[in-house]
């Protein structure tokens, strides 16, 4: 039991959550409005897009894959809905359809990488660039907004008490996530593909119906927080959602998913999840603007990876002192 | 047929491209075929090329450098600003020092890839975000502006090296084909060079070999740092205006130069000829939808996008095909001398 505890205490999660404890103690002390119900639902609203798209890149990192583009489908489907609305299409219909195209876009990416095994990271960053074009062709220069009252309603008001419908819609994805990836079969093969492609193929596994599976779902959920990022703000615009990969990205390396595949937890992203979300709180609390933000995440990615060969020095100087 | 080798046969394939390219759009556009349009395009095609080679140099070690826009953005505005704290510095310093910081940079990105052997994607993407983030913090916000600047430097981005009848050459365009034929040089003629693509191509067979890889990958980094460096001083002439976006996505419109170019983005395989061509023909397909009625300006992000990825997949299809065919004749032969 106590050995359990320890291990579980080394591991990268268990660094993750004292780093976690730590942060929200530090800001608890520094801010009285910090702990506020309102706050921690303003936290969670301001990023709930990224947060939401991390969880289908955890899949796709752990995958050995990268997808660029999930920052693009957001705009695009963001945009097609403002445009769809805009062309008189009823805002239901616009939202199911959204949908559609953003299965398209995953499948679109999946097809070049699956089919004509081209590196994701060529796919996705065509697609990047191509995707972010047709929202802008879509929108052009303008900004689109006179949603249906509804649709703001959900994007800006508590659902549930305070509780607004995307933050709903996070924890049950969270909750999926978490199940798929390391309670079902589907789950082992994403990391046994992501370890070892060739051994996989070998062993029989369809390699490609998984990785398909994986970057369709990527561009579904990804139009899903396109839709949620327009409810939210109540308007669309060309570069809606431009440059969230970053973020994204850095979330789930953080959470200790190994950019080579194969290796990483949903835990350990969802633990990296709430450290960026309070770390970023905390700054803005403390008036710091937002590419400052960025930047110290993009410090704290680099310490991430690098943790692994400072705990190895460490240790050769304590073997050296012996 | 057999005596080309498939370097050569993908620039022929660029230039062809780039030829038809241009073609298209005369039938399209009244007047489109004059010297005008050259000299419009050769200066921000001296720009991305510069970068794309740069960005070349690290994508044939098996790495990428996404923070070039950042180095390009902060350098653009580190030399204004110390341009306009010093206005006596003489010109030909004032290049050499904008390398010299995007060397600075490069350096701090090949120190993490090569010392600690970190992914590149990780380490580029986080400096990315940093660089800049050191951009915005140490201007505040303020901007570098063309009346601040010495006259000579603005004046620089468009004076003639010579010129050709109607057509200019800017000394910008000058310095930036000068750079592009001494990296082809450097690669295929030096051994220094050819250590690039060995540790691309096969890092265990190049460490067997005696190659130091570090060294080599930290060389690449300096190297694109010091070409983002040379592109920021051409950024800051050009345009003279210089706010805390500067050179943002340039890295995106690199690494698409490298790929349309022909360079293997897994490393070992390419060219900075074909990499100047893709440049080029980004930039042409850039500016002549502009100019172009039949479709809107809003199109030539899903356009670049899509000849991107058209690039890659014919590319890796034909070459791939042509290769195996190759092998398979090869392979008929030696058969039919054995027997």
């Amino acid at each position: 039991m106590i050995d359990r505890l320890r291990a579980s205490l080394a591991s990268w999660e268990g660094f993750l959550f004292a780093v976690l404890l730590l942060l929200v103690a530090v800001n608890a002390i520094a801010s009285p409005f910090f702990l506020s119900v309102g706050n921690q639902i303003n936290m969670f609203q301001l990023s709930i897009e990224k947060i939401i798209v991390a969880l289908a890149m955890t899949f796709v990192i752990i995958n050995g894959e990268i997808d660029l583009s999930v920052a693009s489908v957001m705009g695009l489907a963001a945009c097609a809905f403002g445009w769809m609305v805009q062309q008189g299409v009823p805002a239901g219909v616009a939202v199911a359809l959204v949908i559609v195209l953003g299965i398209l876009c995953g499948a679109f990416n999946a097809f070049w990488i699956v089919v004509f095994k081209i590196p994701s990271l060529v796919v996705t960053l065509s697609t990047l660039i191509a995707y972010r074009g047709f929202a802008r062709v879509l929108v052009e220069d303008r900004g689109i907004g006179d949603f249906p009252e509804w649709f703001d309603r959900l994007g800006q008001a508590g659902l549930i008490g305070p509780v607004p419908l995307a933050m709903l819609i996070f924890l049950v994805l969270a909750t999926l996530a978490v199940l798929i990836l390391q309670r079902t079969a589907f789950g082992r093969k994403v990391y046994f593909i992501g370890a070892n492609r060739a051994v996989a193929e070998y062993s029989g596994l369809d390699v490609r119906a998984v990785k398909a599976k994986i970057f369709i779902a990527s561009g579904a959920i990804s139009a899903l927080a396109g839709l949620l990022y327009a409810a939210r703000v109540g308007a669309v615009r060309g570069d809606i959602a431009n440059g969230f990969e970053l973020d994204i990205i850095t979330m789930v390396l953080l959470g200790g998913v190994s950019i080579f595949g194969g290796a990483g937890t949903m835990s350990g992203t969802i633990l990296a999840i709430l450290i960026v979300l309070n770390l970023r709180n905390g700054m803005a609390l403390a008036n710091i603007t937002g590419h400052i933000q960025t930047g110290v995440l993009g410090v704290l990615l680099i310490l991430s990876v690098m943790v692994p060969i400072i705990r190895e020095t460490g240790h050769r100087l304590i073997a050296r002192m012996r | 047929m057999g005596k080309i080798s498939s370097n050569t046969l993908r620039i022929l394939v660029l230039l062809a491209v780039f030829a038809a390219t241009v073609l298209f759009f005369a039938s399209q556009i009244d007047g489109y075929l004059n010297a005008r349009l050259f000299n419009r395009i050769s200066g921000s095609v001296a720009v991305i090329a510069l970068i794309a080679v740069g960005q070349a140099f690290v994508v044939l070690t098996r790495n990428i450098d996404l923070s070039i826009g950042s180095v390009v953005g902060c350098t653009a505005y580190f030399t204004g600003g110390i341009l306009i704290a010093y206005p006596d510095l003489p010109p030909i310093l004032v290049p050499l020092l904008a390398m010299a910081i995007g060397a600075l940079f490069g350096a701090v990105n090949g120190f993490f890839v090569a010392r600690f052997q970190l992914p590149s994607i990780i380490v580029t993407l986080a400096t990315l975000a940093i660089f800049r983030s050191i951009l915005v913090q140490s201007s505040d916000g303020s901007s570098i502006t063309t009346e601040k600047l010495p006259v000579w430097l603005t004046s620089f981005a468009t004076q003639n090296a010579f010129t050709v009848g109607d057509l200019q050459m800017r000394w910008i365009v000058v310095i930036s084909v000068l750079v592009v034929l001494t990296a082809h040089v450097f690669l295929t003629r030096f051994r220094a060079g050819r250590r690039f693509f060995a540790i691309g191509s096969n890092p265990d067979a190049a460490a067997f070999a005696g190659i130091n890889a570090g060294r080599t990958i930290f060389l690449a980094f300096v190297i694109s740092g010091a070409l983002a460096g040379l592109a920021g001083f051409m950024f800051l002439a050009r345009f003279g205006n210089i706010t805390v976006v500067a050179g943002l996505g340039l890295e995106l419109k690199s690494v698409g130069a490298v790929v349309v170019g022909g360079v293997k983005i897994f490393g070992g395989s390419g060219n900075v000829l074909g990499v100047l061509i893709g440049a080029a023909l980004i930039d042409l397909i850039d500016t002549s939808l502009v100019r172009w009625e039949v479709v809107s300006e809003f199109w030539r992000e899903a356009v670049l996008g899509l000849l991107i990825l058209t690039a890659v997949v014919l590319d890796t299809v034909l070459i791939r095909r042509l290769l195996d065919r190759r092998r398979r004749k090869a392979a008929t032969l030696a058969e039919e001398r054995a027997s």
